[in-house]
C-alpha cells in the first residue's frame, strides 16, 4: 500500500505499519531489545519523514490524483524476477538444522559481543554515525564556504557579513 | 512460522521496496523504498538467527548494522534533499539527473 496511496500521510503510516510489523516479528523471534529498538526508531523516523514529505512533495495531501512513478512496467518485471529468484533460492536451499540454543538473555550476549569480539563493528558504526552527523550538518546548513570566503577560499579569515562563533 | 515463511515475507518486503526505489520520482518516496528493503534484511537476519544459529550473535549484529544503515540513510537522504532543494528547488529524481552533466 505504501506506493499506492496519493496521500503522503497515508503512505508514511502504511510504511510505519509494515516496519512496526518487522519489529513485532523480531519480538516474536525472541529478540526483544532489537524489536523494541526497531519499533521506537521507526516511529520517530516516520514522523520525521512525514514532515519532510509535506515540505518537499508536490501533492502532500493527495487531493489531486496523480502518478509519481516512472518506468513502472520495467521495475515490476525486475521486482517479480527478483522475488521469484529469491523464493526459488529460499525453497531449494538446503538450510542447516538449528544449532545451539537461544541464550536466556540475547541482549546481554549482543552487548558482550559488541564490546568484545565484534568491537570492530561497533567502532565502524560509531565512526559512520559521527561522519553522518558532520555530513548532514554540512549539507543542510544554508551558508557554505563559498558564501563565507567568496573566491578566496584559502583566506585566513572569511569575508562574512554575519560573524559566527561564540563571540559574535 | 518456519524459516522459509519468514524468509519469503522478507523477500516480499525487499521486492516491494525495490519496486518503490526503482519507480518513484520523488526522492523522499525513493528513500521509503530503501527503508522497506532494509526492513526485509532485518527480518531475514532475525529469522536466520532464530532458526539456524540462536547460539551465535552474528545475526543480531547484522540487525544492528542494518538498523544503523536505516538511520544513516534517512539522515543523509534528508540532508541531500534539503541541499538539492535549496540550490535548485528540485525534489524529483528526474530533475536531479542533470547533475551528472
Amino acid at each position: 500500500m505504501v506506493f499506492r496511496f496519493d496521500s503522503m500521510a497515508r503512505a508514511t503510516f502504511s510504511l510505519l505499519t509494515s516496519l512496526l510489523c518487522v519489529g513485532g516479528e523480531l519480538i516474536v523471534l525472541g529478540l526483544d531489545y532489537l524489536g523494541v529498538v526497531t519499533v521506537l526508531m521507526m516511529t520517530i523516523e516516520m514522523a520525521v519523514m512525514a514532515v519532510f514529505m509535506i515540505m518537499f512533495m508536490m501533492n502532500p495531501a493527495g487531493l489531486m490524483p496523480m502518478t509519481m512513478m516512472h518506468n513502472r512496467r520495467g521495475a515490476a518485471v525486475i521486482c517479480a524476477l527478483t522475488f521469484a529468484l529469491l523464493v526459488a533460492g529460499i525453497l531449494l536451499a538446503p538450510w542447516p538444522r538449528r544449532r545451539g540454543r537461544a541464550p536466556a538473555d540475547p541482549t546481554l550476549d549482543l552487548g558482550n559481543a559488541l564490546m568484545g569480539p565484534h568491537m570492530l563493528t561497533m567502532t565502524t558504526l560509531g565512526m559512520a554515525l559521527f561522519a553522518t552527523i558532520v555530513s548532514t550538518v554540512v549539507l543542510a546548513t544554508r551558508r557554505g564556504r563559498y558564501d563565507r570566503f567568496g573566491d578566496e577560499l584559502r583566506a585566513a579569515r572569511p569575508d562574512d557579513p554575519v560573524r559566527g562563533g561564540v563571540g559574535r | 512460522m518456519n524459516l522459509e515463511l519468514f524468509l519469503i515475507t522478507a523477500a516480499a518486503l525487499f521486492c516491494v521496496g525495490l519496486f518503490g526505489a526503482l519507480t518513484q520520482q520523488s526522492i523522499v518516496m525513493l528513500m521509503m523504498g530503501l527503508e522497506l528493503m532494509l526492513g526485509g534484511v532485518i527480518l531475514a537476519a532475525g529469522a536466520a538467527w532464530h532458526h539456524i544459529a540462536p547460539g551465535s550473535v552474528d545475526g543480531q549484529v547484522l540487525i544492528v548494522v542494518a538498523i544503523t544503515a536505516m538511520a544513516v540513510e534517512m539522515a543523509i537522504g534528508f540532508a541531500v534533499v534539503t541541499a538539492l532543494f535549496r540550490s535548485r528547488e528540485l525534489d524529483m529524481t528526474d530533475m536531479a539527473a542533470e547533475l551528472k552533466e
